[in-house]
């Protein structure tokens, strides 16, 4: 059983933070290096930043959940309006990028500037950042227009020789373009905090953002050279031809880093806000610094490995690549402990007794904690699920089936994007001053429909994915194959949970919409981290996992030893090329 | 770092799991020669019909009696659309692909591969008796869901034997790239 062996509880109630009813009698703070003006308020230009980026982020989950219910009924061949092979590629498409690209990198910089407003008091650039905001809001219509006129159905993996209107590459080139102006922001917000204060550490979240950022300025050079020297040029006409393998390598090599982008402010919210917020405190923050130093080390050279089943790749480079996966897990499984424990701590503060009890006295009810606890039961299937994948020999068997689709979903669909819901439960009323709408029915019963329906979604998939049901695909019934006869009660299934998580996500972006225009109005409050217990006095020093630079010259060096050769063998092939297709 | 005693175990068991997970595949891999496809060959995806290495279509023999299938895909079909193969015996497939990238898939199977234009994809696998469907499992444009082909794999006593074809360069071993 851990123990709390911290400083004495503090046994005076935190003043004025209305939203967060059950949250711990306050431990010593952390003394971290912050600037003196921490506190203060948020001009309107940072407000609309921050905002403005959570708004785009609701927005485009919205309309890609309206695709997304199509898609599943269609999957059951159950006729929907306009349902025509054309118009489902192109609604996957755009669910896909939507989702995957839009939603989650919106979020991501809005909960950052957040994070960052926090620690250093303002948010620097401002000028450049809510420019590079608008760059990324015009990027996404400018890839938007063409899918949504049907040339651009090449799905989010954009694979050539498919060949999309440049506007499409364009438009998404932009808004990756944007998301480095945030990222060095973050870079350059953190290197200030640390030379204000070399002995002791930033705070965990702005560790976690950091280490978030330089991943992404690390990996997003193989998908920027993907488009600059190759699908740009290509489907401008300047190139004639384009080398599919090698677009697919730079491709990956984003990839693949781009879930640990997408997990990694999911997992600063687990450390950060969860155990507060379920009235606790964070059990090993020690620890949890080393996880996010770790993610970024190795988070790169690992991209081969959604390329098992390619032609010109060695085997050995793959199998290279499958061990620097497994070491991948490590970080995540630490994490399920730190926080497993965080929250026996809180629930036993709740009062919970036995070996079980305290799981029942956390506050389900609190949506932020319920989207929360959801995610991470979800991620226990995805988790298990992407150790399949990744695990070389046995990916033969699910590679591109619609066990991938059950895998992502309960992923970046679960533990990230439920977790984004309970951050934005948890952030928008402190930024807004403005109560959290509908909490005690449609915010209280989102994320455990989500859960439902995810699970009667994800599950079937897994399974028909192991009986060969490939992902991607318009209808499911070859034309009666016998094969085919046996998934088709499964998908149905996957349907019925399609629409649970539609009614879910409706929920979701009316809480959230109605909140921001319409929530009643009381005052704003600041954002609290959770309390780290076992801090001693004086709060933490800082150690190797704080030096992030070094981790980041680390992760280069892994980076160039696993894909050089790999990258420089292809180059040396003598390869043909490949004129572009537009079969949608 | 002062790490609690229960997270230190869990650390120690954490670490022993993923590498047996890690040992299994490189011990399968080193001593089952059990890899994904990674075969190393490139093909000009325009000529790919009439090169020799795609003929004949569909099953062959090589004068070791080894088995070959060699399948070309193009939006929306395998060729050939259908092929009757020997249960319990080791075959090779060869695919490739003319136009955009797909996915040669025999549903229920181990067997697949991610196919390239412009790169050959070769695996060996073998079948129980019984009907496969194979399907394309990456999408390729509006007719990816109806890309499918059948496969029959009978007892090798009822299996009609094909031409017997000379090994080439690419087919020698039979097995994997890394060969």
């Amino acid at each position: 059983m851990p123990s709390i062996d911290g400083p004495a509880v503090v046994a005076v109630a935190r003043a004025g933070d209305p939203f967060s009813p059950d949250a711990p009698a306050p431990l010593a703070q952390a003394p971290y290096p912050t600037a003196a003006a921490a506190t203060g308020q948020m001009s309107s230009a940072e407000r609309r930043l921050v905002l403005g980026n959570i708004w785009v982020a609701v927005a485009a989950f919205g309309v890609a959940a309206v695709m997304a219910v199509m898609q599943a009924l269609s999957r059951a061949n159950i006729n929907v309006p306009n349902h025509t092979p054309r118009m489902y590629y192109m609604s996957i498409t755009a669910h896909g990028v939507l989702m995957a690209l839009v939603f989650t990198t919106f979020f991501i910089m809005g909960w950052g500037y957040a994070i960052i407003h926090r620690e250093v008091g303002r948010i620097r650039w401002i000028g450049l950042s809510t420019a590079a905001f608008w760059v990324a809001v015009i990027g996404t219509v400018t890839a938007a227009i063409p899918i949504l006129t049907f040339k651009a159905s090449v799905l989010y993996t954009f694979y050539p020789p498919l060949q999309a209107h440049p506007a499409f590459y364009i438009g998404l080139t932009l808004v990756v373009v944007a998301s480095w102006v945030f990222a060095w922001n973050a870079v350059a917000s953190w290197w200030a905090l640390r030379r204000s204060d070399r002995t002791r550490p930033v705070s965990l979240a702005m560790h976690a953002t950091t280490a978030n950022a330089m991943l992404w300025l690390l990996c997003t050079l193989g998908v920027a050279a993907e488009m600059l020297f190759q699908l740009i040029p290509w489907s401008l006409g300047l190139m004639p031809t384009i080398d599919p393998l090698l677009a697919r390598t730079l491709f990956w090599f984003t990839g693949h880093p781009l879930v640990y982008f997408w997990i990694l402010p999911a997992y600063t919210v687990w450390y950060s806000v969860l155990p507060r917020e379920s009235g606790g405190y964070l059990f090993s923050e020690p620890l949890g610094r080393m996880v996010f130093a770790y993610f970024l080390v190795i988070s790169t050279p690992v991209g081969l490995h959604h390329q098992f089943q390619d032609p010109g790749i060695p085997a050995s480079w793959k199998l290279f690549q499958t061990f620097l996966t497994m070491a991948i897990s490590f970080p995540s499984l630490v994490t399920a402990f730190t926080i497993c424990a965080s929250l026996e701590v809180a629930g036993r503060l709740r009062g919970g007794k036995g070996l079980f009890g305290w799981i029942r006295a956390l506050p389900w009810g609190n949506p932020v904690v319920s989207c929360v606890l959801c995610a991470m039961l979800l991620f226990l299937v995805g988790g298990f699920g992407g150790a399949v994948n990744a695990a070389y020999a046995l990916n033969s068997v699910v590679h591109n089936t619609a066990w991938i689709h059950g895998h992502f979903h309960t992923t970046v669909g679960s533990a990230a994007a439920l977790t984004y819901m309970g951050a934005m439960y948890w952030l928008v009323p402190r930024m807004t001053g403005r109560e959290l709408s509908f909490r005690a029915s449609l915010a209280r019963w989102q994320p455990w429909l989500w859960f439902a329906g995810m699970i009667l979604f994800a599950i079937p998939s897994h399974i028909t994915g192991l009986m060969g049901l490939p992902r991607r695909v318009f209808t499911t019934d070859y034309g009666g194959a016998a094969q085919a006869a046996r998934w088709q009660g499964l998908t149905s299934m996957s349907a019925v949970g399609g629409i649970v998580l539609f009614v879910s996500a409706m929920f979701f972006v009316g809480v959230i919409a109605h909140t921001l225009l319409m929530g009643r109005r009381r005052e704003g409050a600041p954002l609290v981290w959770a309390d780290s217990l076992g801090m001693p006095e004086g709060g933490f020093r800082s150690t190797i996992w704080d030096r992030l630079g070094l981790w980041w010259a680390i992760a280069l060096v892994l980076v160039v030893i696993g894909y050089a050769i790999p990258l420089l063998d292809i180059l040396h092939l003598t390869r043909y090329g490949s004129p572009g297709f537009k079969p949608f | 770092m002062k790490v609690d005693l229960y997270e230190r175990i869990w650390m120690y068991g954490v670490v022993v799991m993923l590498a047996a997970f890690f040992a299994s595949t490189a011990i399968a891999a080193a001593r089952g020669g059990i890899h994904p496809p990674s075969h190393v060959e490139t093909i000009d995806p325009r000529k790919a019909i009439g090169d020799p290495r795609f003929q004949p279509q569909g099953v062959s023999l090589d004068q070791n009696g080894h088995v070959h299938a060699r399948v070309i895909g193009l939006t929306f079909a395998w060729m050939p659309a259908e092929m009757t193969l020997p249960s319990g015996t080791p075959v090779t497939f060869h695919v490739t692909s003319i136009d955009v990238q797909h996915g040669f898939e025999i549903a229920g199977t181990n067997g697949q591969a991610q196919i390239i234009p412009g790169y050959i994809s070769q695996f060996t696998t073998q079948f129980d008796e019984g009907e496969y469907l194979i399907v394309c499992n990456e999408y390729c444009g509006a007719g990816h869901h109806i890309m499918a082909a059948k496969l029959h794999v009978v007892p090798p006593a009822r299996w009609t034997r094909p031409s017997v074809t000379t090994v080439r360069q690419s087919d020698a071993g039979g097995e994997h790239a890394e060969h």
